[in-house]
């Protein structure tokens, strides 16, 4: 469980997210949505301590999070796994030594317990026969997957992931959007998921936050999102033709 | 931002470089990596260049100093001094500042913009020290070898170019180059070199760490960091000359 309470954040006096109150719960997909720009990455990039935050507070379980100190916000970080917009494989290194990386650094395991269990992480997103490739090598997707291999490998607790599926095909896209919530079930982990894919939200969301121009505009499921009166929110949701069609059809039945 | 801030930015950051390693083992690999990349890779530069500098040096000197009431040693000698006071350090400093600085600002520049650094921190590891450190430490310690390659190869340069040209003889040069030598010119030399090696790759890494954007700021990142070295070099060369020579 992950909690933010009253969190402000701005750059340069541009204020980019304003008073966010929000409870993310365990072993379920959380899903933060919004349009582009609205804060949803400063957002993910403020609760994990990446960006220091104006005022406020992020509660992990029952730690406060901006009471650490530098080497408490470590230790704490080596429960989390993130997945980034563009995967952030380091570019260097094979994908095997990607998905090695954390154990190397944190873990005292011999090489061959580390090798075995960076296999069993990138067979279980069904990376196989892709061991000694560059991430310039691999497609989009594999990318994305190789990262949340190397996001599980040392059991985080929490895990987040900021758009998982931009940039992917539909089909693909939905791979890995029920491959997060597998994972997040399997390992009962507070997991928040950044996106602007309406699909993902009917796909995986357990609970929906809507995010617009930097405030919590609505929270709920992925049940009730359609019965919103938010107009935002309905703007958002039936943005696209099809959607809008769906949605008229709804309406004269 | 002011160049205050710039400077204090970059203490900062320079204490999270030397704050204690994670890993050391994991350090060690990573500087072996920096040796070969920044040091290895670095040698033919070096080679081709002192050869060439070390010729023309000769030849200038030669040149100008056709007169018979100047002793024909004395060309070796202008050129070993040249080449120890200043060549071999310094502007062999300010040439690697191209090099292994553009190369060290787009390599961390990138890795910030693609998140690779957000990547680094999320899993705990302090990114500047694992980033930075193996650089700084590879770069100061290979450099003194380059600086004494290029010290030699520099002085080769000029004794076989004096003799194609057949401005002196073999003997002068040699005589030349041994004449009223001081051994201390090598050891300002080497702690030059190697303290010019800390300002290229900390200055560099410092402009790469905090790129932000895309590949355009990238680029600029480099630009920045080649020409901020350069300077930096130039005036420490005052600074440590004024402080290890007078
Ligand atoms: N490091 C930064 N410095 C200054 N402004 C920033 C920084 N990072 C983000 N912003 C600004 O904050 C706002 C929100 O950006 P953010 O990246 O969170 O959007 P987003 O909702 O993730 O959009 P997208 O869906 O396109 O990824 C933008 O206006 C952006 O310009
Ligand atoms: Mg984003």
């Amino acid at each position: 469980m992950i909690e933010v309470k009253n969190l402000y954040k701005s750059f340069d006096n541009k204020q980019v997210l304003n008073d966010i109150n929000v409870l993310f719960e365990q072993g379920k997909t959380n899903l933060i949505i919004g349009q582009s720009g609205s804060g949803k990455t400063v957002l993910l990039k403020s609760i994990v301590g990446l960006h220091d935050i104006d005022s406020g507070q992020v509660i992990y379980d029952d730690v406060i999070f901006n009471d650490l100190n530098f080497k408490e916000k470590k230790g704490l970080r080596q429960q989390i796994g993130m997945l980034f917009q563009g995967g952030a494989l380091f570019d260097s290194s094979t994908v095997e030594e990607n998905v090695m990386f954390p154990l190397d650094m944190f873990t005292e395991l011999s090489y061959a317990d580390k090798r075995e269990r960076a296999n069993e992480c990138l067979k279980r997103v069904n990376i196989i026969n892709a061991n000694e490739l560059f991430p310039a090598e691999i497609s989009g997707g594999m990318k994305k997957r190789v990262a949340i291999a190397r996001a599980i490998a040392l059991n985080p607790k929490y895990l987040f992931c900021d758009e998982p599926n931009s940039g992917l095909d539909p089909i693909t896209a939905l791979v890995i959007d029920d491959l997060i919530k597998e994972i997040t079930v399997e390992y009962n982990m507070t997991t928040i998921v950044n996106t602007h894919d309406m699909n993902s939200v009917m796909e995986i969301g357990d609970k929906v936050i809507f995010i617009y121009e930097g405030s919590k505009w609505w929270e709920g499921t992925k049940e009730d999102i359609f019965d919103s009166d938010n107009v935002e929110l309905n703007n958002f949701i039936f943005a696209s033709k099809l959607s809008q069609k769906i949605k008229d059809l709804k309406n004269v039945h | 931002m002011n160049l205050l801030q710039h400077i204090g930015k970059y203490f900062i950051l320079l204490t999270h470089v030397f704050s204690k390693p994670e890993k050391l083992k994991i350090y060690y690999k990573e500087t072996i990596k920096e040796i070969d990349k920044l040091g290895l890779n670095s040698i033919w530069i070096v080679v081709i260049i002192s050869f060439f500098m070390g010729a023309v040096i000769t030849m200038q000197t030669a040149y100008n100093t056709e007169n018979p009431i100047y002793p024909k040693y004395l060309i070796g000698l202008t050129a070993r001094d040249t080449l120890l006071l200043e060549f071999s350090s310094t502007i062999v400093a300010l040439i690697l500042a191209g090099k292994i600085g553009s190369n060290i600002a787009s390599e961390i520049g990138t890795m910030r913009v693609t998140e690779q650094i957000d990547a680094l921190e999320i899993m705990g590891v302090n990114s500047a020290s694992f980033l930075i450190l193996p650089k700084v430490v590879a770069t100061i310690f290979f450099s003194p070898f380059l600086c004494l390659l290029s010290m030699f190869i520099g002085i080769m340069g000029g004794w076989i170019a004096g003799i194609a040209t057949g401005v002196m003889t073999s003997q002068d040069y040699i005589y030349g180059i041994q004449y009223a030598f001081i051994p201390y010119y090598i050891v300002y030399a080497l702690i030059k070199s190697a303290f010019f090696a800390f300002l290229i790759t900390s200055i560099s890494s410092y402009h790469g760490y905090y790129s932000y954007g895309g590949s355009l700021e990238v680029g600029q990142s480099s630009t920045k960091a080649v020409v901020h070295s350069s300077i930096s070099i130039l005036l420490f060369n005052v600074i440590l000359t004024q402080l290890l020579l007078s």
